[in-house]
Parts: C-alpha cells; sequence; structure tokens
C-alpha cells in the first residue's frame, strides 16, 4: 500500500519502501488496482465518496498476509475508519471484506520492528537529522518510539531531538486548505523548532505532513531537506 | 453587557482575524504552554488515572443511559430537602424563571458564581433587559464583565487578557461598575486581585439573591456542588437570601460516592492542581444557615438533542475541565472568541453543533472542520471523549445535510472519488500530471534535495501555494515506475 499521495506526487518514498523491504528479504508486491484508502472524503464529510474506495481498497489487499504503508495516516485511517464507512454502505459483504484487511495493515516502523523484528535495517546516512512524530502515527496507532529507535541505529545518523516534537505541524488534510490560515500559523511554529535544532534533514512518516512542512522550509530558502523516514532507512553508502 | 457572540463569522474567517492579533497569540501561548505543563505533572502522579479516566467515562455513560430516572430521583431528593425544582427546555425559558424569581424579591442586582450554562443561555442579557444587574464575581468573568469582552476560555475566560490589559480594564471600568479601583494600582497580581476583592465585597454583603450553576448534581441526595479556586463562590452560596442554580441536565451523577472519581479528575485536568481550593456542596434548605429559599433550573437547551446522537452523544460526559482546550494546536493560535460560542476549543468545534443541530447556520457548521484531528484532546480528555471521531462523524452530518451540493468542495470530491475509482484510472491522471510537471521545463526554483518546484496554482489551490511550495508532479508516478521495472532497478 504504496498510498496515493506517494504514488503521484512522492513515488521516492514508495521506492524506498520497495528498496527496505527487499534488502530486509521481504517479498514485496504492489496491488496495481490500489488507489486511496479514502481518509480525505471521510475526515472532509464525504461518506458516500469514500465507500467506492473502500471496495477498490478490500479488492486490491485482501488475501494479503501483511500491507505495508509508508504512513501512520493512511494506516490509521484502514485501521480505525474503514469499519464505520463500510457499515455506512450497508454492504455486508464490505464489512466482512474490511474486517479482514484493516488489522492486517501495518505502518512502516510497526511492520519493520514489530512483524520482521529489526531496528538496525543496515542503512548508512551520514547527516543530522531531526524527527517529527505525526500525529495519527503517534495518537491514532501509538507507534511510539519505534521510529526513532530505527533512526539511532543507521550508521553514520545523528539524531537530534526537536522541540515541542508531539505538537501537530497543522496539515491535517483538507484542514490545510479549509483553514489555511491556522494551518500556516501551525506550521511555521512546526518549522521554526526544525530550524532551531539546526538539523540538516527533517524526516517524518508521512509524506503530507513533510509536504506541508516542507512546504514552508523551502518557501522560507532555510537550506532544511524533508526526507521520509522510508528513504534514510533505504539509504546505503555510496547511494547517500 | 453588549458584547455577543450572536453574528460571528464561520471560523476561517474569524480565525484570521485572531491570528493576526500577535499581544493575544503571546498572551495564549504562555498560558496554555504553563498550564499545560502543570496538568502533566499532576496527572503524571497518579498511578491510576487511566483507570480513573475510563471509571468516570463509565459513570457518566451509566448515568446518560438512564438520565430520566436519575431526573426524576434528583427533583424528588431535592424537593425533599426544601428546594424548588424548574424545568427548563430552551435558554428564554430558563432566563425567564431565573428573572421572575428575582422580580419577586424585588432586587435590581444579583451576584454570580462562575457558571457556563448561564453563559450559554445569555442571562445577564435577559436580566439586563428586566432592569436586573448580574454581578461576575469569578475574578476571569470579571475581567470580561468590565471589559464589555467576550470569554475566550472555559476556565479561564480572559486567557487572551496578560496582566498590563488587566490593570487598565480595572482602572477604567471599575468605577462604571462599584467601588473603584485604586489610582496607583499596578499589574502586581496580588495588587490586581486586591482591587477585585475590595470591589466585589461589597457586592457579597449587599446582594440578595445570587445566581449559580454546579459542577455536580447528585441524584440520591439532591446535593449541589460547585469547585472553585477563589473562594466568591462560596460567598455567592452562602450570603445572599436567595439562591437560583442553573444546572444543565448531563451534570447528574447518581450517588454520592460517584463524586469521588471526578473530584480527582476535574482538578488536576482543569488547574493542573491536586485540589482546587473551595468545594462547596448543599442540598436544598437548611434552616438558619444560608440562603433560605432555594430554585434549581434543570436546563435541556439542546442536551437531549445532543442525547441522541449516537456517536455524539459521549460530548455530555463532559465536566468543562478545558484540558482540550490547553493541548489544542488550533485553539493555542486563534484564542476561544474565533470559535463564536462560549463553548470554545475542541469541545466546543463538537458541543456547539451537538446542542443547536448541523445544517442550520453556516458558523455552526464552521466548527467540525476547525480542528486538523490531531488527536491532543482525546487524549487530555479526563472522561475519554473521542473528540476526533465526533468531529469526523459531525462532518459527515454537515455535507449530508446539504446533499445534493454544488459547491466546489463538493464536485472535487465527487471527481476524486472517481478518479479513485481504479487503479487505472487513477495511473491516466498520474500521467496527465507527469505531462503536464515535464511541460514546465526546467523554470522555476528547487527544493532543498533537487525536486523542482511549482509556481503559483490560480483558484482554490492558491491557499496551498500563496503560503507553502508545492513539487512538480514527478515525470514517473510509483505506479509507472513498478510497472515498467516490477521494482526491481536499483
Amino acid at each position: 500500500m504504496v498510498t496515493c499521495i506517494n504514488d503521484a506526487l512522492f513515488p521516492d518514498a514508495g521506492r524506498a519502501v520497495v528498496r527496505l523491504l527487499h534488502r530486509l528479504g521481504v517479498d514485496v508486491e504492489f496491488p496495481a488496482a490500489q488507489t486511496c484508502c479514502g481518509q480525505p472524503m471521510v475526515n472532509t464529510g464525504y461518506l458516500d465518496e469514500a465507500v467506492p474506495l473502500l471496495r477498490t481498497f478490500v479488492d486490491a489487499f485482501d488475501g494479503y498476509d501483511a500491507v505495508v504503508a509508508p504512513s501512520g495516516s493512511c494506516a490509521g485511517s484502514a485501521r480505525h475508519q474503514h469499519a464505520a464507512v463500510a457499515r455506512r454502505s450497508g454492504d455486508p459483504g464490505l464489512v466482512a471484506a474490511v474486517e479482514r484487511t484493516s488489522p492486517r495493515v501495518h505502518e512502516l516502523s510497526e511492520f519493520l520492528v514489530d512483524v520482521l523484528g529489526v531496528e538496525d535495517v543496515g542503512a548508512f546516512f551520514p547527516h543530522t537529522v531531526t524527527y517529527h512524530p505525526t500525529c495519527h502515527s503517534l495518537r491514532m496507532l501509538g507507534v511510539g518510539d519505534r521510529p526513532t529507535r530505527l533512526l539511532r541505529a543507521v550508521h553514520g545518523l545523528r539524531l537530534v531531538d526537536l522541540p515541542e516534537a508531539e505538537q501537530c505541524c497543522g496539515f491535517g488534510g483538507t484542514f490545510a486548505v479549509k483553514n489555511a490560515d491556522t494551518s500556516v500559523a501551525m506550521g511555521a511554529d512546526k518549522a521554526r523548532h526544525v530550524r532551531e535544532t539546526g538539523a540538516e534533514v527533517l524526516v517524518a512518516g508521512d509524506s503530507s505532513c513533510l509536504m506541508h512542512v516542507g512546504g514552508l522550509l523551502s518557501r522560507q530558502r532555510s537550506g532544511v531537506r524533508v526526507m521520509h523516514l522510508a528513504e534514510v532507512l533505504a539509504a546505503t553508502e555510496g547511494a547517500a | 453587557m453588549s458584547a455577543t457572540f450572536v453574528g460571528m463569522p464561520a471560523f476561517p474567517m474569524a480565525a484570521r482575524e485572531a491570528l493576526a492579533n500577535s499581544q493575544q497569540r503571546r498572551n495564549l501561548a504562555h498560558a496554555t504552554s504553563t498550564i499545560r505543563a502543570k496538568r502533566a505533572a499532576v496527572v503524571s502522579e497518579v498511578d491510576d488515572w487511566e483507570q480513573l479516566r475510563l471509571a468516570g467515562a463509565a459513570i457518566k455513560d451509566n448515568t446518560l443511559l438512564h438520565l430520566d430516572e436519575h431526573l426524576l430521583r434528583l427533583e424528588e431528593s431535592l424537593t425533599a430537602r426544601g428546594a424548588t425544582v424548574h424545568w427548563a427546555r430552551d435558554a428564554a425559558e430558563a432566563c425567564a424563571l431565573v428573572a421572575d424569581v428575582a422580580r419577586r424579591h424585588g432586587v435590581d442586582e444579583v451576584v454570580k458564581v462562575k457558571s457556563m450554562a448561564t453563559v450559554e443561555i445569555g442571562l445577564n442579557d435577559a436580566l439586563a433587559a428586566e432592569g436586573i444587574a448580574a454581578w461576575e464575581t469569578d475574578l476571569a468573568e470579571l475581567i470580561v464583565q468590565l471589559g464589555d469582552d467576550l470569554p475566550s476560555h472555559i476556565l479561564v475566560p480572559a486567557i487572551h487578557r496578560n496582566r498590563a490589559e488587566i490593570r487598565e480594564i480595572f482602572l477604567r471600568h471599575m468605577a462604571e461598575a462599584g467601588r473603584p479601583a485604586p489610582t496607583d494600582l499596578t499589574d502586581e497580581p496580588a495588587r490586581l486581585a486586591e482591587a477585585a476583592r475590595l470591589h466585589l465585597r461589597e457586592k457579597f454583603l449587599r446582594a440578595k439573591v445570587a445566581v449559580s450553576g454546579a459542577n455536580f448534581a447528585v441524584a440520591d441526595s439532591g446535593t449541589l456542588v460547585v469547585v472553585e479556586s477563589e473562594g466568591n463562590g462560596r460567598m455567592c452560596l452562602t450570603l445572599p437570601e436567595v439562591l437560583v442554580s442553573v444546572v444543565g441536565i448531563e451534570k447528574l451523577v447518581p450517588t454520592w460516592a460517584d463524586l469521588d472519581v471526578f473530584l480527582q479528575l476535574l482538578p488536576r485536568s482543569s488547574t493542573g492542581e491536586r485540589m482546587n481550593p473551595y468545594t462547596s456542596t448543599w442540598a436544598g434548605v437548611t434552616p438558619g444557615d444560608g440562603p433560605q429559599e432555594v430554585h434549581v433550573v434543570l436546563l435541556d437547551n439542546g442536551r437531549t438533542r445532543a442525547l441522541a446522537d449516537e456517536v455524539g452523544r459521549q460530548a455530555l460526559r463532559c465536566i468543562r475541565c478545558s484540558a482540550c482546550l490547553n493541548v489544542c494546536p488550533v485553539y493555542e493560535r486563534t484564542g476561544g472568541h474565533a470559535y463564536g460560542s462560549v463553548y470554545p476549543g475542541p469541545i466546543g468545534a463538537i458541543l456547539n453543533p451537538l446542542l443547536k443541530g448541523v445544517g442550520v447556520d453556516e458558523q455552526t457548521d464552521s466548527l467540525p472542520y476547525a480542528s486538523s484531528l490531531c488527536g491532543a484532546c482525546f487524549e487530555a480528555c479526563p472522561v475519554r471523549i473521542d473528540i476526533p471521531s465526533v468531529l469526523v462523524d459531525l462532518r459527515a452530518q454537515v455535507v449530508d445535510a446539504h446533499r445534493p451540493s454544488r459547491k466546489p468542495e463538493a464536485l472535487a470530491m465527487r471527481a476524486a472519488s472517481a478518479a479513485f475509482g481504479s487503479g487505472a484510472r487513477l495511473g491516466a491522471v498520474e500521467r496527465l500530471s507527469g505531462l503536464a510537471g515535464r511541460l514546465l521545463g526546467s523554470r522555476g526554483r528547487t527544493a532543498p534535495g533537487g525536486r523542482r518546484l511549482l509556481g503559483r496554482i490560480p483558484g482554490p489551490g492558491a491557499a496551498w501555494t500563496d503560503t507553502r511550495d508545492l513539487p512538480r508532479p514527478p515525470a514517473e508516478s510509483f505506479r509507472a515506475w513498478w510497472k515498467r521495472t516490477g521494482g526491481r532497478d536499483e
């Protein structure tokens, strides 16, 4: 489950997941029928519009041992919202299919640490990095310190703490445009904290949040680069 | 008081105004971060906090499930102990009941204990229309009242003001309402509190009628409970001859023992204290001690509507602690006025639509969207109200209330739903966007890391690109890369 935003806008994050999982000996497939988990519609209130996406989702992923997503938000949507949308559809078949697929969805750091049981993924990334725990990975999924344990095990990487790390960056899906002023006020504070760390790279597990904070950091000519957690974990000597 | 929430613009517009108020931004950032740290410290020292939260939620849920029985039980025990019970369906009925009591005693003023229910029903304006002055005696409510301002926080209604502003308000307006502030008043907290104390003292000693709310109402014993910090409540509840309490019907707990849980949850969540300084309890009339005429107005005003909402009814567990406001990154930046209601912040974003109904006015319908759904509120809530889930459910109710809609957003969602209907369709859209990206060639800036950036997007997309860069669509989507390589080109 590469997620629609990575598929269409940030393919490097998706490719990094494939490279990383191959290196760890996982048999990876990309079911081409997949599109979007439906979260943008659900969180904006368009449940009827989300139902067809849910059908596509279960058609694409039913039958796999594990569905790995490089996103806390999309994994959270699949695990915590799909059941309610399926009930709304009134289709018992869809409800049953969601009951099968939802529990098999893992956010990337959960899959690496809990399912594969690895922390040192053999990555090399000789840069100073700070990590933003995205809200849905932190509070909806409860990934805890899995991402930072993975990052600390990366060779050459120096991890610096982000002040007020657990405060939301302000992306919030359609909130970013429906309440653009508030969203940017939150993002500006997040970007300020990122700059205070002196890090070269801001890392997070959600490309959507990175698009928002990264968009501000780049507009400010801060020189700070944003990278998905998967890209850092996939990096190896020579490639970094 | 002439300040009113009536006619406030929808949240995005009101927030835009508030965000430009740099003094308020500073005041709020300072106040909320201070109280967040206090709360975190006192909550972390309770080993069974999660069990307390679960117990609080369970007691409230069970009470709400049999609310009708508990309410009748409360009426029975209150009446048996000498109180007069009134039932109010809405704000107008409740205000009329309070005004009637005041009129019968021929008074032109009442003193008030801090009470959300009375602000919710607009009691002060209703009494003013009858020629009765309602004096707020809580320090923060007094600041708001004297400044002809609106409350912006449930617990600390004047949180948007700093000490210097409060000094200014006291110097300018205290004389209009009674004893003036000393002319040499400084902005030291002790001096400000002393000025308020002297100003209020003459009102406490003079007033014949007091108006309060209640934090809890115990059905079994007919006990009302007010939890406070300043002692003004204790003055109002004991000195006047007549006491009228306006109590939302969700304030019920079945037994005295149930209070135990909430008196642990509330102070730690609200003021960040282990215990609040004053807890006053009273049941009806005690001959020769305290008010000799006691009225209780049981207020619905939309609560039964909220109770009928399967997902939203959990909002009626709320004990008005304000923990969700203090941890909310939206509230911290916009402040409370932007929510256009006496109930601001995350709880206000769900409570107002639940009490008033969705699809009625644009301002109320905008509130469920006033959140990034970060979940900090749910984490902090002492009675485990899953505010993000209620917000998402209310958003669906707002959208459904306006179906079929031709708004650009609705059209965009339908178009996206169609584009995401199959992998093949999404692939076609991606090929088009990739082509558009390539047509832009090497023009434009580059982000750190090498991605080419898109320029300004016209139309609704400008809400993004006016303030934030956006990368150009990649020449090759992930899907196209996978199709070309099978995931094995590196």
